[in-house]
């Protein structure tokens, strides 16, 4: 679909429509601006490239520290490039490179000094497909831990445990801990997966669509998860779902063809965006 | 302007009898290939079992050599393969596989670095398909002749170094002469390739997801290649490795060059002993005039083939039981 310009966008309220995805947000719309939290990730003039083709332009933007900002626009706009560049996962990809700055924590973490190791054990990232190794539900929660520490048994056991209850996960796993995982559900392994990443204890968790292959029954039980999570981690997530976006998230991010259109509170960014796009893009009628 | 929506209708049909016998025709074809295939295997094997039956018992496989068929046994060559095999796969096997993750783990980030890499594959995968011979003389180069020379050259009275004592196992010295140490890394020569082009494909397979998902935990690359890919990559590298070892097994003609013993009365005792194998000790038997020779021949491919099928066997077992597993 192409972008529609008409005299409908504005005038039209949210109650008018009853899929808007602004509406599942109980807190009360037009709030005011909330006080700025401290931001955890500061990316300013950031560009990147992949071989000649540039994939995102000169972005700025501050994401708030335990809070769950989640980034929304049409498929191949730079969200994923983005996430990916925030724990250097693109470093996998030959022809891909980044100018600008991105920090975390105050720290710079692109250019070639960055030790990837220390960054990723800080920031964790759960994938868009769940990708639990072929090993035991056990030694998957004990991957990280065991990568960067000297541990006990009793200490990995009880690092299993704590991830896998908090992730929600433990009363269904508790007896089979010693067994496959990937003879779990599509859900359940995309919980084990949240559980590896907590268990190294990261300050920030980036989500690139972790629900996008699941049924709604696993993705709400992630949501609730993710929910849960908001105010101990810094939680970054691309979703594809606007709804998921308006449920879950407390800032929401607009991507569209590598630039960053709006970025600010999820129900001003639902309720009242900024720029047409957005709303065109929130309402459906593009992407 | 519209044009008018293609249609099916009138075009002339396929006659529905005529496609039904192609397929019959194409089945016919491959069962008589199978039928050929398997007839001629059998009628292998069937002849050299009818023909080797006379000799095989236990006598054979402890026995010596021998001018009397009757009493000509296989122990030497038996025990020449086992050990060449043995240091073939000691070396071959850790190197290639260590060759194949730096091909497909460690590959360089610039342009120039990954052409490079992508030529040496390239030249790896050709090697796999160089005649055994040729290794043979590569080997025999190698390994036989450039210390002998170097220890000649110096002047009449030839030089050479030793570590360890001939009575013991480990025995080295330079130059190494017609040894089965020599025959073994010739041996490995020959397979190198081969395991290098079945390790990459393993690892290759293994899906980058995991490879990620290791990455993202803040996994070094080691502890990524340790603790994620080799364990998934193990059935595919064990399965090409065991191959790649029945293939070393049956090989005579490198062994031949470097060798050229083929009527040896004792086993290898260390590294630096002379040796025969299998494959040559069956040759020299075939060579004889007397039909009873041939016979003992059969007694020897019999038992070879017997080594062969205890090797692939395993490999099949390795890969049905990661099948289950994975």
């Amino acid at each position: 679909m192409t972008l529609i310009s008409n005299d409908r966008g504005l005038d039209m309220t949210a109650s008018a429509d009853a899929s808007f995805p602004g509406d599942l947000i109980d807190r009360p719309p037009l709030q005011p601006e909330p006080v700025a939290t401290k931001p955890m990730i500061r990316i300013s003039g950031f560009d990147c490239f992949y071989g000649s083709t540039q994939a995102i332009f000169n972005q700025t933007m501050d994401i708030a520290e335990n809070q769950v900002t989640a980034l929304i626009g049409p498929s191949g706009c730079g969200k994923s490039t983005l996430l990916r560049w925030i724990n250097r996962m693109n470093d996998e990809i030959p022809s891909a490179r980044a100018q600008g700055s991105i920090t975390i924590d105050g720290q710079e973490i692109l250019g070639k000094g960055v030790d990837l190791v220390e960054l990723r054990l800080k920031v964790g990232m759960v994938f868009q497909k769940p990708n639990p190794f072929p090993k035991s539900i056990y030694d998957n929660v004990a991957f990280g831990p065991r990568l960067h520490y000297k541990l006990s048994r009793s200490e990995v056991d009880g690092i299993v445990e704590h991830s896998l209850t908090r992730a929600g996960l433990w009363d269904e796993v508790k007896d089979r801990l010693k067994e496959s995982a990937l003879g779990l559900s599509g859900g359940q392994q995309q919980r084990l997966c949240i559980a590896r990443t907590m268990a190294v204890e990261p300050t920030v968790i980036l989500m690139d669509e972790p629900c996008s292959a699941l049924d709604p029954k696993s993705t709400a039980r992630i949501e609730e998860l993710v929910d849960e999570l908001r105010g101990s981690y810094t939680i970054l997530m691309v979703t594809h779902n606007m709804h998921q976006a308006a449920r879950v998230s407390d800032e929401t991010a607009f991507m569209f063809q590598g630039k960053l259109i709006e970025h600010g509170r999820t129900e001003q960014v639902f309720h009242q965006p900024r720029e047409k796009q957005t709303e065109d893009y929130i309402r459906g009628r593009f992407g | 302007m519209k044009t008018a929506a293609p249609s099916l209708k009138n075009a002339p049909r396929r006659s529905n009898l005529g496609r039904q016998r192609t397929e019959q025709a194409f089945k016919a074809v491959c069962l008589v290939a199978l039928v050929v295939t398997f007839g001629v295997l059998l009628t292998l094997l069937a002849s050299v079992a009818w023909m080797g039956v006379k000799y095989l018992d236990f006598g054979f496989l402890t026995g010596l050599p021998s001018r009397h068929p009757e009493k000509a046994g296989v122990m030497p060559a038996l025990m020449g393969t086992l050990w060449a095999c043995l240091i073939c796969a000691l070396t071959a096997i850790p190197i290639g596989v260590a060759t194949a993750v730096l091909l497909e783990e460690y590959r360089p980030k610039n342009s120039l670095g990954r052409w490079l890499m992508d030529v040496l594959q390239l030249n790896i995968t050709n090697l796999a398909g160089v005649p055994s011979i040729v290794y043979g003389v590569l080997g025999l180069t190698v390994f036989v002749y450039v210390f002998q020379t170097a220890a000649t050259a110096s002047g009449p009275d030839a030089w050479s170094l030793s570590i360890g004592s001939p009575s013991g196992w480990f025995y080295l010295q330079l130059p190494m002469g017609r040894s089965v140490l020599a025959g073994g890394l010739t041996l490995a020569l020959v397979i190198m390739p081969v395991i290098i082009t079945a390790a990459s494909e393993a690892i290759r397979a293994v899906p980058s997801s995991l490879k990620q998902a290791s990455l993202a935990l803040g996994a070094t690359r080691w502890q990524t290649i340790r603790r994620v890919v080799l364990p998934k990559a193990l059935p595919g590298i064990a399965t090409g490795s065991i191959l790649a070892m029945s293939r070393a097994i049956g090989e005579a003609a490198p062994v031949l060059m470097i060798s050229g013993a083929v009527f040896l009365t004792f086993a290898p005792r260390n590294l630096m002993d002379k040796f025969t194998v299998m494959p040559l000790q069956i040759y020299s038997w075939v060579g004889k005039p007397q039909e009873e020779f041939h016979q003992v021949a059969a007694t020897g491919i019999v038992v070879l083939l017997a080594v062969l099928l205890l090797f692939n066997g395993t490999a099949v077992l390795i890969r049905q039981r990661a099948q289950r597993m994975g």
